[in-house]
């Protein structure tokens, strides 16, 4: 008994192993009539509100892009993965999509994970659009653009308009010490502050695992007498900085970048504690054009929501692939290294339109190349500030 | 004058996390598990105030009640379960890496049922608090009320424990299962009624975790759960009036340091004065010191 | 051969069949992207599954922050590549990166070991949470550069490395280490695992491993007998560390960006490995591998159900905990199936607990 049981032991386990592998043989290369696009971003765990707004952004102009007849006449097939906001989980999100025969990634999502999905797109040398992926490094290989700013940019950007503005002449900053996107853009921002109008007076962090008590941060901003609090955070902590400032009776001008588009459609949010807010942003969901009304409309059709910046630059993104893909003239036969070359070649000469910018054109860099448009709130609703 | 405000602060923060404790340390003390779930059913009870509170256009008094009852019913299952399969098990771990499995369960039916987007919540507390020296000291209605509403717990639940027999029935069993069960005592009986107990409390703490901090999230438990968890050890486990001390010591502590030493380094602050206190007192500020028997 | 050692090598065989295996389907082409990519991090899962089977399993003392040790593992070692990768050519540099790193760990598992194994159960817990907690936020804080000036270090911002142009910032706060040389593989890999199981089960076998299970088992006797309960434990604790910190090598090593936060190094990610400890059985070496590989692997072969995916998971780890531990589910099992489930096939194990 004792010895069939170990031998039935290693048997067991070994089948249990190959069964295991059995169920994932490669498969590599589906049909060849239509481009398969792939995207990446947390769909789990405390990120999920951005990677689910790049999946259905995306999902949205790849059905429109469908009914209007595809990409040179070939349909697109999308196919989404989570990465639970980890890079490792990410590496693995995008060895599946690969499996499933991606020719181009949009993603990932974050910064962290897109930098480590580029060390491997970059191998396999396939084109990588980052939708929102800001930091520096996110596109130091040629084979990766990204749609949004970098994050050194709008530290930068938004260094400069308050200067040039005359919005302040003391500074308070609160930003996040466990995120590589506000850490990057806060840098940037002391950085950009040596010799502008105004002195930054106070620089509070604070980090995910300790994001619902602000009261220490706004209390030594109001202390140092800074009449302008720059934000470089996403608007679901900035709700919780708002409601707070509020109820300490503390009112200076908040000043954020594009992680804050999204705070006036946080469900159940008393939109007037926004009221004043600034925010750098290259897209605006209640601006009247066209374009932008009508895919407002079709995501709170598909999805219940109004969509926030994450899901314009994902839309965005496979318009632009979709344009690059067009100058390139590559069909779905060419191996994923030609379609890379060749649409990393367009990229460059390309102007696409879109909802974040109506003219965006690409350096070799990767990065993009457009006016950031600075906005403040009234009355509950966006309206430039110019 | 701006160190009293950061002390009201403290007390502000601290308040939450003595509420939320007060139910951790409960089970604690009596069922002997860590029950890592406890922050996910504050959330569970906070998505529940929200969405009664949305039908009825703003009740939520009826929302906390609604909340109450569920959540002590989502206690009493889970128990039943997934825990008491695991009472007597070999490791005490086991029904810890349940916990964690319940954990992430109700995370991810609230992630499928809500979405992962924050919401916002709208304070069951309409009061604006009171103030001193002409408006620069500000306490707010929240805290005030969270603290009476802990105090009021703490008060009856330790009568609750000193005075009933069911009370006292919890107490024999967490000296000594077995021997209870020799007394006549039903210990499972007395286990659900400490959940429901606790559970119960987790809603409560959920209704002013979330009035005092109006965002609403699948996460939104596990965090302050993981703090309280900490004030609880920090009171010492068990304890519940320790869990009270602790979760205002917690809160104070950590506006202070935040304040006067570094707020990028406020949690590596804080866990070093919990190892402090522990290594100072191995069983936490008011823990009872256990003699080993050979 | 006792029946000891014929279990150790059971375990070798276990590892060693499980790589060439792959390595064929590897080389056949048969192995999928997705599965390639798993395979290092299912060897670093494993290595610090058993680290902590050591800390729980033999040692009895429950620690919910050994990913802590294992991003200071990852952290000193990334930053020696990183440093050095234009000076040391790469096999003499990993070498030395997994000695720093393997160092560093045991280091700070000593030091750390020093207040936490005054405690006991419950309370030791919370302090190696806290312990873990801290290392992750004080290396978020944390600056270093180089220059052509040497070294410059600040716990307050990049600015305030007062860096020359040329100069390269390696950690870099919350950004962490980038561009770290992707020097791991699956060998590699699978090497560290096996040495890791022949120093702890050897460690198990020797006469120090009977010293510290005595201590588990029953401290006050073992102190009677004369057995030097401090000391034991810390070596068991600084093993389990430094073997922690090895991990954190390999981890470091495989992906290019690493960052100090609590997707990979905070309490959570403790607990899920001590879900594989639990799962693979305490005290059981052979098991905790296992279980981490099942375990990693069953998130990502959930894949195709989408949001549903952590969702079935959970579902999942609460029935494996139940069918695996409850005493009634155990007793009716050996009812009817006579004493044999699926783990104890798997690990070759006959009782509840080791």
């Amino acid at each position: 008994m004792k010895k069939t049981g170990k031998i039935f032991s290693v048997v067991m386990a070994s089948a249990l192993a190959v069964s295991m592998l059995a169920g994932c043989g490669a498969s590599q290369q589906g049909g060849s009539d239509t481009f398969k696009i792939g995207a990446i971003g947390p769909l789990t765990g405390g990120a999920a509100a951005y990677g689910n707004a790049v999946v259905n952004g995306a999902q949205i102009a790849v059905d429109e892009i469908n009914e209007a007849g595809g990409i040179n006449g070939y349909k697109i097939e999308y196919k989404t993965e989570d990465d639970e906001l980890n890079a490792e989980k990410s590496v693995n999100a995008y060895n599946t999509l690969k499996d499933w025969g991606m020719q181009l990634l949009v993603g990932s999502t974050t910064s962290a994970c897109s930098i480590a999905v580029s060390e491997n797109t970059k191998n396999d040398n396939m084109f990588q659009l980052t939708p929102s992926g800001s930091a520096e490094e996110c596109v130091k290989y040629d084979n990766v653009f990204r749609v949004c700013f970098s994050d050194p940019n709008q530290g930068i950007a938004s260094a400069q308009y308050i200067n040039d503005h005359n919005l302040a002449t003391k500074v308070g900053i609160i930003y996040d010490n466990s995120d590589v996107y506000s850490s990057g853009i806060y840098q940037k921002f002391v950085e950009e502050s040596e010799g502008k109008n105004y002195e930054v007076v106070s620089a509070e962090a604070y980090t995910q695992d300790n994001n619902t008590d602000f009261s220490v941060q706004l209390q030594k901003a109001k202390d140092a007498g800074a009449d302008l609090v720059f934000l470089p955070i996403y608007y679901s902590d900035a709700s919780l900085i708002l409601t707070q400032a509020n109820t300490m009776g503390y009112a200076p001008t908040f000043f954020g970048v594009d992680g804050m588009d999204g705070i006036l459609t946080v469900e159940n949010f008393d939109t007037s504690l926004a009221e004043g807010l600034m925010l750098l942003t290259p897209f605006a969901a209640d601006a009247t054009d066209e374009l932008t009304v009508n895919f407002v409309k079709k995501y709170n059709e598909k999805y219940g929501e109004t969509p926030n910046q994450f899901a314009a630059d994902a839309y965005d993104a496979v318009y632009i692939i979709k344009a690059a893909i067009e100058k390139a003239g590559v069909t779905p036969a060419s191996s994923v290294s030609e379609i890379c070359d060749a649409v990393k070649g367009a990229m460059v000469q390309i102007e696409a339109s879109g909802l974040t910018s109506s003219k965006m054109t690409w350096s070799a860099s990767g990065e993009p190349n457009k006016e950031p448009k600075a906005v403040v709130i009234q009355n509950g609703v966006y309206v430039s500030a110019e | 004058m701006s160190f009293l405000t950061y002390l009201i602060n403290g007390l502000s923060l601290g308040s939450i996390y003595a509420i939320i404790a007060l139910g951790y340390t409960m089970v604690y003390g009596i069922a002997k598990m860590l029950n890592f779930a406890h922050g996910d059913f504050i959330m569970v009870g906070c998505y529940i105030i929200f969405s009664v509170s949305a039908a009825l256009s703003g009740n939520s008094v009826v929302g906390i009640i609604v909340a109450i009852i569920l959540c002590t019913l989502l206690g009493v299952t889970t128990e039943f379960v997934a825990y008491r399969p695991l009472r007597g098990a070999a490791s005490p771990l086991a029904v810890l890496i349940t916990a964690i499995g319940v954990s992430y369960l109700l995370e991810n039916i609230a992630l499928l049922i809500y979405g992962a987007d924050i919401k916002s919540f709208t304070s069951v507390i309409n009061w604006e608090g009171v103030s001193f020296a002409g408006g620069q000291l500000k306490i707010q209605g929240v805290t005030i009320v969270t603290i009476l509403v802990s105090v009021v717990i703490l008060i009856v639940l330790q009568l609750f424990i000193n005075k009933t027999k069911q009370g006292q029935a919890m107490l024999a069993a967490s000296e000594d299962k077995a021997a209870a069960a020799l007394m006549g005592i039903d210990v499972n009986k007395t286990i659900a009624l400490t959940f429901a107990i606790g559970s119960a409390l987790a809603a409560v703490a959920g209704a002013l975790l979330c009035s005092a901090y109006p965002s609403l999230s699948p996460y939104t438990g596990a965090m302050p759960g993981i703090k309280a968890f900490v004030a609880a050890v920090l009171g010492g486990i068990g304890s519940i009036p320790g869990a009270m001390i602790g979760g205002l010591v917690l809160g104070i502590v950590e506006i202070l340091s935040k304040t006067y030493i570094s707020s990028q380094l406020s949690d590596a602050i804080v866990f070093g004065i919990l190892v402090i206190v522990l290594l100072v007192k191995p069983t936490g500020i008011l823990g009872k010191k256990v003699q080993e028997k050979v | 051969m006792s029946k000891t050692q014929k279990s150790n090598f059971i375990t070798y065989g276990i590892v060693i069949a499980a790589y060439i295996i792959l390595e064929v389907l590897m080389l056949t082409g048969n192995l999928s992207s997705h599965l390639k990519g798993l395979l290092v991090p299912m060897t670093y899962y494993a290595v610090i599954a058993v680290a902590l089977n050591l800390c729980v399993g033999i040692l009895g003392e429950l620690s919910i922050g050994h990913c802590g040790f294992m991003c200071l593992g990852a952290f000193s070692s990334a930053f020696f590549s990183r440093a050095t990768e234009q000076i040391i050519p790469t096999v003499p540099r990993f070498l030395m990166a997994f000695i720093i790193g393997i160092a560093v760990a045991a280091l700070f598992g000593f030091l750390i070991g020093i207040p936490v194994l005054r405690l006991k159960g419950d309370y030791l817990a919370i302090v190696t949470l806290a312990f873990g907690e801290i290392i992750k936020n004080v290396i978020n804080s944390f600056y270093i550069g180089i220059d052509s000036k040497g070294l410059h270090f600040t716990m307050k911002s990049a600015m305030d490395l007062n860096m020359e142009k040329d100069g390269d910032i390696i950690i870099n706060g919350a950004m962490g280490i980038t561009g770290t040389p992707h020097n791991a593989n699956f060998t590699i890999g699978i090497v560290v695992l096996l040495i890791s199981l022949f120093i702890v089960q050897n460690l198990v076998n020797s006469r120090d491993g009977r010293a510290i299970m005595a201590i588990r088992d029953n401290y006050i006797a073992a102190e009677a007998t004369g057995i030097n309960v401090t000391g034991y434990k810390m070596m068991a604790f600084t093993i389990s560390a430094a073997i922690a910190g090895a991990a954190g090598v390999l981890f470091s090593h495989n992906i290019t960006t690493l960052t100090a936060s609590s997707q990979y190094f905070g309490y959570n990610a403790s607990i899920m490995i001590l879900v594989y400890v639990v799962l693979g059985g305490i005290g059981n070496i052979r098991g905790s591998v296992i279980a981490a590989c099942i375990l990693y692997m069953l998130p990502e072969m959930l894949r195709g159900l989408n949001t549903y995916r952590m969702l079935i998971y959970s579902i999942v780890l609460i029935i494996m905990m139940i069918v695996n531990w409850s005493p009634k589910v155990i007793a009716w099992r050996k009812k009817t199936f006579g004493g044999l489930n699926l783990i104890s096939i798997l690990t070759g194990k006959k009782k509840g607990v080791a």
